[in-house]
């Protein structure tokens, strides 16, 4: 009936449409009842169909999963565009559609490096700060004038032919065409998984170079513009002088619009519907600030999102945390589409197609050696002082990985063809060079990370205690590493977490949030320790028996394929390769020896019990920045859980019989509050809330014990990515295993069985989110929720305890 | 954070910690800093609680056999030179060691590194790893989700796969033996800041 009712529609409208259509022609002068106003809507309606033919050509890629694993979607994207940009110039013979400068640099960029900056792991970033710096600053420098000099030095030998161009006009283009670009690195980043240091230096050094780049482009672009012959001493010095101010001034200014947009945030409690837009409009402004004082826009808004992540996401309420998430991976997602899909089009001008051969393969070649020797020099240099040393394998990736995109191509498009002649020589150069690094290396990075991954591991079958006590080792040198205070333990970031704690969360932090964290710390002395072991071994016991696996080979097979990484939305056998080459290698070869004795079948399944179900060591973290997935963080959570649980009821066990001795008596036991657990698989953790308390001196002891080495535990700072976005809504909290103080007779262990679930509010989940920002994610599971004051309190029934 | 002369030699034993530990002094100074910021209650040495406060032990499955590792034979305290005496195991090695016939093996040769691993192991002492020691290893390491029949399943392929004179523990020399591939030089090393 639909289908008839649209007939009759199209039937029946048509024709009176036309009929209107037809009348006001033949009575011009009189009223129109409807028109055609193509011009009336001209402007949003074309916006409004790129933006559709982009999204449309994004659902098209991801229909095919084996062209998206080889080809990285960037260059998919540009392929359209020059597709379309053939299009619209058949079509039209001009272009009509081109990346202005203007649109990219007002209204692409910003989402894209905003979403950045929220979701930059502050942890990793700062701690590896001054390794970023360095690329980002000496390395582009370098880059830019040996370029720019290089060229100039050929230009000079003639190969080149006539050029109007000076040496000031090769350093302009040298600068503009060095800078590494944050959108073409993040979209190639995706798809070669990277560890997590690797990661963040490219990713950093690619945002900060902004200020370096500015202020190149800027200098050289006025020296064009006041003529080489008047440029002075003085002119270069300031020069230098506006690099400081430009990049501090950016910072500066980022930094103060994230602490406007925290303090906002804290009083948004009643009109929570519309706090997600405070993050967006706030940290647009300070873009746009920061442009307008000629100062470094795309270092203020990453910095206002760096600076804003903790306190925002620990004021506004949950609903909002997940819209801000969400609408800033849309809109850079949105925005990274169109820019590469633009970057296609825009080429399709023959009026600005220039060629000359030696120019621009030279380009080509000068910043490929120039970014590798740079990135030698400097790792070699940095290695000196670094803890975790780069190897060959990140040098390779790292100079691999310096892709130019959108942001030169931005930049040339603003030079003026007046002042630099050979502007249309550039602006195909660089389209020219942004193809190539976008396209080639985006293509042959992932085949050649691989590639020499695979080769530095050893290509024979690991034998199973390799396997162990490799992992062992890992585990052991992570203790050491951290004994020894190799990592992390820093005075400074001591004092800063001080300061941030005493100053800045009260000013910035709504109070409720600063409650519950600091009550996190007081609840953790009130646990019910005996009830918690109970629960935990039960836990332990029945989770075992319920997870039991059986050893069949169809089991083997279902193992196989499933993914290591709940987070990864492809959970197919090329998903598993892309991540890990070396070690879904040894399964596969496992899955074909199935076929072969029992003996050896039972060989392959341990080896892949192993595989899957050994704990990771530290430093194997991935990194967890997506541009088009929100990720949680369970698999590391879970980890940690199930370990601290454990630690903490060994070590309760042993400092219990050293210290306590075995008989003390039932009757003081104490009870105290306790929290509430995941929502969701485990049945039997569940909460109690507290009925009263007895003071008893051994077991004051005992918890300050564990209070305290718990409280250190919190209060020390986290080596990892510790950004909130990331948590997922389930397996937050876990309440630590910890032993009964029993004596060996028996105590009541009775009715705890009847226990009283908190309904959980998301409210209460919320308010964890702070102390996990700002300590380790050893907090995530022992953070006890205070009492929120809209709950009422429940007690337990009579005869529960004693 | 610069390593002076006197700096030092505030450091107490610096010289002989030096040479048994070949650590160089700006390393011991540094390190003596950490073990002063370890030890809370400032006695000059460190108790179990003391290494139990750093956070990210308590994440390590191996976090508590490592700070036994620390406490040898029950004592429950130690000083500054048995801490380094520990973390000298982890210097990286170096290559073309002059190998003094009287002279006790350094700490951080491929040997000492396999032994400390291998105590890990072996809590009762007794020079074996048994079935029930590599159990408990195994269950430190691996997740809840693995079940106990399974677990015994890999402890004995894996005593199988060492086990050479069939009395179905680990000997240190078959426990070296079935790592003869693996670089411990280099898994088995941080280098210490300077």
């Amino acid at each position: 009936t639909f289908v008839q009712r649209l007939t009759i529609y199209k039937h029946f409208l048509l024709p009176l449409f036309l009929t209107l259509v037809l009348c006001q022609h033949l009575n011009p002068d009189g009223l129109q009842i409807v028109s055609f106003k193509w011009h009336h809507v001209e402007a949003p309606y074309i916006i409004a169909v790129w933006i559709l033919v982009a999204s449309l050509a994004k659902i098209v890629f991801h229909m095919s999963h084996k062209v998206t694993n080889v080809v990285p979607e960037s260059a998919l994207l540009i392929f359209l565009g020059l597709l379309l940009g053939g299009v619209v110039w058949g079509a039209d013979h001009s272009a009509s559609f081109t990346l202005t400068p203007t649109i990219f640099f007002f209204y692409l960029l910003p989402p894209i490096v905003l979403d950045a900056g929220y979701f930059m792991p502050n942890r990793l970033f700062f701690g590896n700060l001054g390794t970023i710096l360095m690329y980002a600053v000496i390395g582009t420098v370098w880059n830019a004038a040996l370029t720019g000099l290089s060229l100039y030095g050929v230009f000079l030998t003639g190969i080149m032919g006539p050029l109007q161009a000076g040496l000031l006009d090769f350093l302009l283009f040298g600068s503009l065409i060095a800078a590494v670009d944050p959108v073409a690195v993040l979209a190639v980043f995706e798809e070669v998984h990277v560890n997590d240091v690797l990661f963040i230096i490219v990713f950093g050094e690619s945002l900060l170079n902004d200020a370096v780049t500015v202020v190149l482009y800027n200098v050289f672009d006025s020296f064009v513009a006041i003529g080489g012959e008047n440029v002075t001493g003085v002119d270069c010095v300031k020069g230098i002088v506006s690099f400081f101010v430009v990049s501090i001034g950016g910072t500066l200014i980022g930094i103060i619009f994230a602490l406007l947009l925290s303090f906002v945030t804290r009083f948004t409690k009643h009109v929570r519907i519309i706090e997600p837009g405070f993050v967006f409009i706030i940290s647009y402004l300070s873009y746009l600030t920061s442009e307008m004082l000629s100062l470094s826009a795309i270092l203020a808004i990453t910095f206002a999102g760096v600076c804003c992540q903790k306190y925002v996401n620990a004021n506004i309420n949950e609903q909002s945390v997940t819209t801000v998430r969400y609408t800033m991976k849309m809109l850079a997602s949105g925005s990274e589409t169109i820019v590469f899909m633009f970057l296609g089009i825009s080429a399709v001008d023959p009026n600005i197609w220039t060629w000359n051969t030696a120019f621009i393969l030279l380009t080509l070649v000068f910043i490929s050696v120039y970014r590798v020797i740079g990135v030698v020099i400097q790792t070699w240099l940095l290695n000196r002082y670094r803890m975790v040393q780069l190897e060959i394998i990140d040098q390779v990736v790292m100079s691999y990985g310096g892709l130019r995109g959108a942001v030169a191509f931005a930049l040339v498009a603003l030079l003026d063809p007046e002042k630099v002649k050979e502007r249309n020589l550039f602006v195909s150069t660089t389209i020219i060079v942004v193809y190539f690094t976008v396209i080639f290396q985006g293509l042959t990075i992932k085949p050649l990370v691989s590639w020499l991954k695979v080769k530095r591991s050893e290509h024979r079958d690991p034998l199973l205690n390799e396997k162990l006590h490799g992992r062992a080792f890992d585990h052991i040198l992570s203790a050491i590493e951290d004994i020894s205070g190799q990592i992390g333990h820093n005075y400074m970031r001591d004092k800063w977490a001080k300061f941030e704690r005493r100053f800045l969360s009260k000013l910035l932090m709504r109070r409720s949030a600063q409650k519950s964290r600091d009550q996190i710390l007081n609840v953790f002395h009130e646990l019910n320790i005996k009830d918690a072991i109970s629960y935990v071994a039960e836990g332990e016991r029945r989770g075992s028996l319920a997870f039991i696996r059986s050893a069949s080979t169809d089991q083997l097979v279902n193992v196989d394929f499933s993914t290591q990484r709940p987070s990864i939305v492809d959970a197919s056998v090329s998903a598993l390769l892309r991540g890990n080459p070396s070690s879904v290698c040894l399964d596969m070869q496992a899955i074909e020896e199935k076929r072969k004795s029992v003996r050896d079948k039972e060989d392959t399944l341990s080896h892949h019990v192993l595989q899957q179900y050994l704990y990771k060591p530290r430093h194997q973290t991935r990194h967890k920045y997506s541009r088009h997935a929100i990720t949680p963080n369970t698999e590391d959570n879970k980890q940690e859980k199930e370990i601290f649980r454990r630690t903490m009821k060994k070590r309760l066990e042993s400092f219990k019989s050293t210290k306590l001795g075995v008989n003390y008596s039932k009757k003081s036991i104490k009870n105290y509050k306790k929290d509430c657990m995941p929502r969701k698989v485990n049945p039997e953790y569940s909460d109690i809330e507290e009925a009263h308390e007895h003071e008893v001196a051994h077991q004051d002891i005992g918890i300050s014990f564990i209070a305290s080495a718990t409280r250190q535990a919190l209060a020390e700072t986290y080596n990892g990515i510790d950004n909130p976005t990331f948590i997922s809504d389930e397996n937050v909290m876990v309440r630590p295993a910890i032993p009964p103080w029993l004596s060996n007779e028996d105590t009541v262990v009775p009715s705890q069985r009847a226990r009283v679930q908190i309904p959980w509010s998301p409210n209460n989940f919320r308010r964890l989110t702070p102390l996990r920002l700002s300590t380790r994610s050893v907090d995530s599971f022992q953070m006890a929720d205070g009492p929120v004051p809209e709950h009422p309190r429940m007690t337990l029934p009579e005869g529960t305890h004693l | 954070m610069g390593a002076t002369g006197s700096a030092v030699s505030r450091v107490p034993g610096a010289d002989e910690i030096q040479k048994e530990t070949g650590f160089s002094s700006a390393h011991i100074y540094r390190l003596y800093d950490r073990f002063q910021v370890l030890d809370k209650d400032d006695n000059g040495v460190l108790s179990r609680r003391d290494l139990q406060s750093i956070g990210e032990l308590a994440v390590n499955p191996l976090g508590d056999r490592i700070i036994d590792a620390f406490f040898p034979n029950g004592v429950e305290t130690i000083d500054f030179r048995s801490f380094v005496r520990i973390l000298a195991h982890f210097r990286p090695t170096e290559e073309n060691r002059q190998r003094e016939p009287n002279a006790s093996e350094p700490l951080n040769s491929r040997n000492s590194k396999l032994k400390f691993a291998f105590q890990l192991y072996d809590q009762d002492k007794d020079g074996k790893i048994s079935r029930a020691e590599l159990l408990q290893v195994l269950r430190m390491m691996v997740g809840v989700e693995v079940t106990d029949e399974q677990l015994e399943s890999i402890a004995d392929r894996t005593i199988q796969e060492a086990d050479l004179d069939g009395d179905g523990t680990i000997s240190f020399e078959e426990f070296k033996k079935s790592l003869e591939k693996v670089n411990i030089e280099q898994k088995m090393s941080i280098r210490f800041l300077r």
